[in-house]
């Protein structure tokens, strides 16, 4: 199996439903001749025509907008937003129309639209380059919200998400195209080509959306993160030498409570780890959720390790961002209670 | 009745990558032909003007008709400076990111005699909600380098106490508004400044900013509809730099119409103006400013430029557009033009250039050592990580505190 960076494996799972469907089609800004800022749609224009892979103007409402039109017309755009900081003029057509088309018109009209997004921090982009605003999507019904942790998923649930007949918000983690970063900044940067997850099959296959993965068996402690969060999670464990399990979410909207439950009984503790700000972020679902499935097996209270509520910052990033080590001592507190 | 399958439009960019620069399709009015309407004129009397270029300099470099008179020679040495400083700026700035001193830049190399020509027609009080790209605004009314610098560095001196990416600057007594990096959002701010001056009875007058690309943004509309309704004292700068990013201003909607002449379907006054001839840039400028301050209401202007430098510093134009294309725009250099003006009216020399040009170097070379003093983004002093708890709110929430404390202030 070839091995790729997630750039390569989002741009493999566009040319392979683009090649097997014609409906298939690919758009936002810088997407078509250029072939995107981070280089996601890199050649597609050239293989499959202008009209099939293009740029846009510049205005997010109206690259969802035509994206939903275009869906209800019968076709499976792909649209991608440059940065997911720039989704907010979006947001009326994402969550007001995409999300609640087929609810509203019961079944006459669908919006089967993909709308991927770089997000996350780690770049030195501040807080207009930065955000995580998975929580602005978990909160909106009709929507279902994926985030890949690697190559391997991010081609499989791309083209779940292409094939899915309701819209599918796709988030992709930056710091995570080009390897998998675990947080620890003032390290060398290890390529993907290191990692087994990089191992990207050829042509056509799915990772279903909904499903769960554990990365890493344990009986300490159960790790909840999604992302880059998932390498940083592994990092920290590693690090204090705690035996966590990782369940790497790979879909948050649906959500594979299952295998959350079967874990969190198992181990009796959990932690959830996530960039985005804390406060009613997606860790707070989590939270509750374990709480009502798990109470009676639980021995410590439920451990969030988050982004601060404040918007992310430049020159402090790296005080920001929830690292190994604000991770690692999490677990420690956890294990100690 | 036999009809051929449809076919979706999508534009071509000109220039074209991988051809050489071919601007021939580029209408350009002859310099001074384009008329200069009174001050009080209705949108419906100069509709023409959203489709002509005003111009006042001449191949020659003299300056020409109706347009000319808004300068005297010391006006337009000043002027000179500012965007030779700019310039300069930009080089030592973008020699220090790959440097690594900071994390990006982002020049306006080409388009200096927007900024630089439209700044002397404000007044202290008034108000530029201003893009990116903007420096100019700041440099030609001498703001100091070394505070827009600290800003770049992420240091401790810089007043956004490194919470901005770098140029993201917000200068409130230089009457420039915070920078957003989402597009367009602070076209219609500047609007509703505009009117909160009108309200106040006050005589201030605001400055909006966009690029064409981001006309397309949804912002940009408002700020046309509501500047219609209410006729506030706003200048609507719309800066055609021909590239939003990789994406020429086709895709942005410039193949069917000007962007000037977005203004009509509002009923706004709109002029198109030939951004790297300085003269027409400060002539169009006060016209406008002037209209707003005598409650005359809202005009649009579209600045015709060329974007020289890469969209930032993270972009590599060589990837989708030809390569010297600059070169062969037709509106040529902006400071070449007011340098060959100056020397032309005697009052300027290709001696006199190279030394300003070598006195600025050095200021700023001065300007960016005593920056760097007081630390970069990698080494030296910045401000405190619990700094980012602050102002998040005017006074700080229990929540707040308790993560400070978490990371350990």
């Amino acid at each position: 199996m070839p091995s790729l960076t997630m750039i390569e494996a989002i741009r493999d799972a566009m040319d392979v439903m683009m090649a097997r469907d014609d409906r298939v089609v690919a758009f936002g800004q810088d997407v078509g001749r250029f072939g995107g800022v981070f280089r996601c749609t890199d050649g597609l224009q050239h293989k499959y025509g202008s009209s099939r892979c293009f740029d846009t103007p510049i205005s997010e409402s109206g690259i969802v907008g035509v994206a939903v039109g275009m869906g209800a017309y019968g076709l499976r755009p792909v649209a991608e937003i440059q940065f997911a900081d720039y989704m907010y003029p979006a947001y009326d057509q994402i969550v007001s129309e995409a999300a609640r088309l087929r609810f509203r018109s019961a079944g006459e009209f669908s919006a089967p639209i993909v709308v991927r997004m770089p997000c996350g921090g780690g770049i030195f982009g501040a807080q207009t380059h930065s955000q995580s605003p998975e929580a602005l999507f978990t909160h909106v019904v009709g929507l279902k919200t994926v985030i890949p942790s690697n190559p391997h998923d991010a081609k499989g649930l791309l083209i779940a998400a292409i094939e899915d007949d309701d819209p599918v918000v796709f988030l992709e983690p930056k710091r995570i195209y080009n390897g998998p970063f675990d947080g620890y900044h003032d390290r060398p940067i290890v390529p993907w080509s290191k990692h087994e997850l990089s191992e990207t099959p050829q042509g056509y296959y799915t990772v279903p959306i909904g499903e769960a993965v554990i990365r890493r068996e344990g009986t300490d402690v159960s790790i909840l993160a999604y992302g880059t969060m998932v390498h940083v999670a592994e990092a920290a464990s590693r690090s204090v030498g705690i035996d966590a399990e990782i369940i790497d979410l790979r879909s948050l909207i649906p959500l594979d409570l299952d295998t959350i439950v079967r874990s969190v009984t198992k181990t009796g503790r959990c932690a959830i780890v996530h960039e985005a700000t804390r406060t009613s972020g997606f860790g707070a679902e989590l939270s509750a959720l374990v709480q009502e499935r798990c109470f009676y097996h639980l021995e410590a209270p439920v451990v969030r390790v988050t982004g601060w509520d404040t918007p992310y910052p430049h020159a402090q990033e790296w005080d920001y961002f929830p690292g190994p080590d604000r991770v690692g001592r999490a677990l420690i507190r956890l294990m100690e209670t | 009745m036999n009809v051929l399958p449809l076919t979706l439009h999508v534009p071509e960019p000109q220039p074209c990558f991988g051809s050489a620069p071919d601007f021939s399709g580029f209408h350009l009015s002859e310099a001074g032909r384009v008329r200069r309407p009174a001050i009080d004129v209705e949108a419906s009397e100069i509709r023409d003007l959203a489709y002509e270029l005003i111009r006042v300099l001449d191949a020659d470099g003299r300056a020409v008709g109706p347009w000319s008179d808004a300068c005297t020679i010391d006006q337009l040495r000043s002027g000179l400076r500012a965007m030779l400083k700019t310039r300069a700026y930009d080089a030592r700035m973008t020699m220090m990111q790959r440097q690594r001193k900071t994390s990006f830049y982002m020049q306006c190399t080409g388009e200096e005699a927007i900024s630089c020509g439209f700044q002397p027609a404000l007044q202290a009080g008034d108000m530029n909600f201003p893009t990116y790209r903007q420096q100019g605004l700041l440099i030609a009314q001498d703001w100091p380098v070394v505070d827009m610098m600290c800003q770049m560095l992420s240091n401790e001196r810089d007043r956004m106490k490194g919470r901005q990416l770098p140029v993201f600057y917000s200068a409130r007594e230089a009457g420039f508004f915070s920078i957003s990096g989402n597009l367009a959002t602070q076209y219609v701010q500047a609007v509703g400044w505009a009117m909160a001056s009108a309200m106040r009875g006050d005589s201030r007058v605001a400055a909006a900013w966009i690029g064409e690309g981001a006309t397309a943004e949804n912002d940009f509309h408002a700020a046309l509809v509501f500047a219609s309704v209410y006729r506030p004292p706003v200048v609507l700068n719309v800066v055609n730099n021909q590239w939003a990013i990789s994406t020429a201003q086709s895709v942005a909607g410039g193949e069917q119409a000007t962007f000037a002449a977005r203004a009509h379907g509002y009923g706004i006054p709109a002029l198109r103006v030939d951004g790297n001839d300085y003269l027409a840039v400060h002539a169009a400028a006060c016209w406008a400013v002037e209209r707003a301050r005598r409650n005359l209401g809202p005009t649009l202007i579209e600045w015709v430029t060329y974007r020289a430098a890469p969209h930032s510093s993270s972009d590599d134009p060589s990837k989708y557009r030809p390569q010297n294309d600059q070169a062969a725009w037709p509106l040529g250099d902006p400071v070449e033009r007011l340098k060959d003006h100056l020397i032309g009216l005697g009052g300027w020399s290709e001696a006199r250039h190279v030394q300003l040009k070598a006195e600025l170097d050095e200021e700023i070379g001065i300007a960016a050592k005593e920056a760097q003093g007081f630390g970069t983004l990698v080494e030296g002093a910045k401000c405190s990580p619990a700094s980012m708890f602050d102002d998040v709110y005017k006074s700080m929430p229990p929540h707040l505190r308790e993560q400070r404390q978490e990371l350990g202030f």
